[in-house]
């Protein structure tokens, strides 16, 4: 669960979890997070929690509310924020879910109407408005839909109906331990250290000479409906594939096959006529 | 009336893998390219239910849907002005809802299991694309994808009323919530939308894996390379999203027109059939 840690002149002062569906900061007694200064609004901001996303709002405060020290009107929330009321601050943490209760968390999960209903109520707008006067706090508990954990060992369950129809096809990878439970991106992890840059040269043809580095996860050889290949890039290498033509590719003489073929540095390549060489940069 | 076969028309393809993370597949897919049928489902829910529940949407679907259009093409329309396939598509998905949510309340394993579904059904030089939750379709057409389906998530809800940015939705930690499945209530609020196929493009099926894990971008590059090839281009999908953490199932169904496919009887049964050739 995220909370807040409130401090001014770099001394804490208060931690507050925000466990409720909305927290209000504001001068006014009847806040959640009451700061008694005259800089302060009666009803300065308010953060909305709906799971496990934070958002802030400013209710049109006479001073403002900043985050991160640029000026907020609506913010979603993310760890180590810094929001500043005047002289105080309020930095916002979240922690990290257990790393047992991380993958079943991830699962996908139906959400039901009842709960659904109170996300689309906020998202219609109705966080701008002054709070109702007692509003239930929301039960962070996860959706009820998501099943309750195994209590034994499967025991294989029959099923009549289906047997699931998924034939791995991939070549699944070596069991490798579960990456940290750091946030959910869609982005790439980011280049680590380790990785490798490749590039090509051209040694035969029209283009001799020339380099091309290959920065793309994806680089494709040859000449359409002609011979082409496909250059992956992978965490730690690269890997050359056939993709159409009659002909395979050759590497160091040798015809590749249908299968991924992993190279290595200074690995020859022959495809449509042309020969070039592999190498690892860096 | 006859029944087409598609199989020379369209070429299809299936990839799934359970990641680097996940011990269970959930995911189900199942392709009928004679009949121009493709399904993906994303179970969810106790141990191996999720696997019962995404099995049982592939394969009730895939056999009621083959006796669905024995005496009327998907094309045709009803006195309503509606398509026969999109009644048909809501139809059938609400029965096989009523099956996977029987099944769940009558055997305490099975409790709280449910799936997303994502079908295509191609007829007429056009597909109708039925959908439930957070799975999707992809269409590539010019070297440009783009997507067919809107998520029925609460991340999707958020990002349409202003709340948080799709560029902000990337960190959000709410992209696990369905706010549609297969199986949860009684009955399921089915999306049925058509749209005009042409030879070329190709159609993306796919599992939150993998769209969770590989940007559209990546995608679109992907699918672009690796056109001419559909079983690589579906594999190096699949590894994408692994070598990008592979946090969930992933699975992709890829299908791509090589020529029309027109309606035999577009013109009217088989009479205006030969008369068109007459002409």
């Amino acid at each position: 669960m995220a909370k807040l840690i409130l401090s001014m002149d770099n001394l804490v002062l208060k931690e507050i979890s925000l466990d409720k569906e909305r927290t209000t900061i504001g001068r006014k007694a009847h806040n959640d997070i009451q700061i008694d200064n005259l800089a302060i609004s009666g009803e300065h901001a308010v953060i909305v929690t709906i799971l496990n996303d934070s958002f802030l709002e400013d209710l049109n405060s006479t001073n403002g509310t900043f985050v991160n020290g640029q000026r907020a009107q609506k913010h979603f929330l993310q760890n180590n924020d810094v929001i500043e009321l005047g002289k105080y601050r309020l930095k916002y943490v979240k922690e990290a879910a257990q790393p047992g209760s991380q993958t079943d968390f991830e699962k996908t999960m139906v959400l039901r109407s009842d709960m659904m209903r109170k996300a689309v109520e906020q998202a219609d707008g109705k966080l701008a408005e002054a709070a109702p006067a007692m509003m239930a706090p929301v039960n962070l508990a996860p959706p009820i839909h998501a099943a309750p954990p195994p209590p034994v060992a499967p025991a294989a369950v029959h099923v009549s109906a289906a047997p699931p129809q998924a034939p791995p096809v991939a070549a699944t990878p070596e069991p490798e331990p579960a990456p940290s439970p750091a946030p959910t991106l869609a982005v790439p992890p980011a280049e680590a250290a380790d990785v490798v840059l490749g590039a090509i040269q051209v040694l035969t043809g029209s283009n001799a000479g020339r380099t091309l580095d290959l920065v793309k996860s994806l680089t494709t050889l040859g000449k359409p409906s002609v011979q082409v290949a496909v250059l992956t890039r992978r965490p730690h290498s690269y890997f050359l594939t056939h993709v159409e033509g009659a002909k395979f590719p050759l590497v160091n003489g040798t015809a590749i096959g249908t299968q991924a073929h992993e190279l290595k540095s200074h690995d020859i390549i022959e495809l449509a006529g042309v020969k070039m060489e592999f190498f690892i940069k860096a | 009336m006859e029944i087409i076969d598609f199989s020379n028309a369209i070429e299809m393809v299936t990839c799934t893998d359970s990641g680097r993370v996940r011990a269970h597949n959930e995911d189900s897919v199942l392709v009928n390219p004679q009949f121009g049928l493709a399904v993906l489902a994303d179970g969810m829910g106790g141990y191996n239910a999720g696997e019962v529940a995404s099995g049982m949407a592939t394969t009730v679907l895939g056999s009621e849907l083959l006796t669905a259009f024995k005496n009327r093409s998907p094309h045709e329309v009803n006195a309503n002005g509606q398509t026969w396939v999109r009644e048909v598509l809501i139809d059938v998905v609400g029965r096989t809802n009523a099956a996977i949510h029987t099944a769940a309340q009558t055997h305490s394993k099975f409790t709280g299991m449910g799936t997303t579904l994502v079908m295509v059904q191609f007829f007429d030089n056009r597909i109708a694309v039925a959908h439930v939750g957070d799975s999707r379709l992809y269409r590539l057409r010019d070297n440009t994808l783009k997507r067919l389906t809107r998520d029925h998530s609460l991340l999707q809800e958020q990002i349409d009323s202003g709340m948080i940015t799709p560029e902000q939705a990337r960190y959000s930690m709410n992209k696990n919530l369905v706010t549609r499945g297969l199986g949860v209530e009684m009955t399921v609020d089915t999306e049925v939308n058509e749209y005009e196929a042409l030879p070329g493009d190709i159609y993306l099926l796919c599992s939150d894996g993998l769209n969770d894990m590989v940007e559209d971008d990546e995608i679109a590059a992907t699918m672009s390379a690796l056109s001419s090839n559909l079983p690589m281009c579906a594999t190096q999908l699949v590894q994408k999203a692994n070598d990008n953490g592979g946090r969930d199932n992933v699975s992709v169904i890829l299908a791509r027109i090589k020529e029309p496919f027109p309606a035999l009887n577009a013109s009217g049964g088989w009479k205006g059939h030969l008369r068109s050739w007459f002409k």
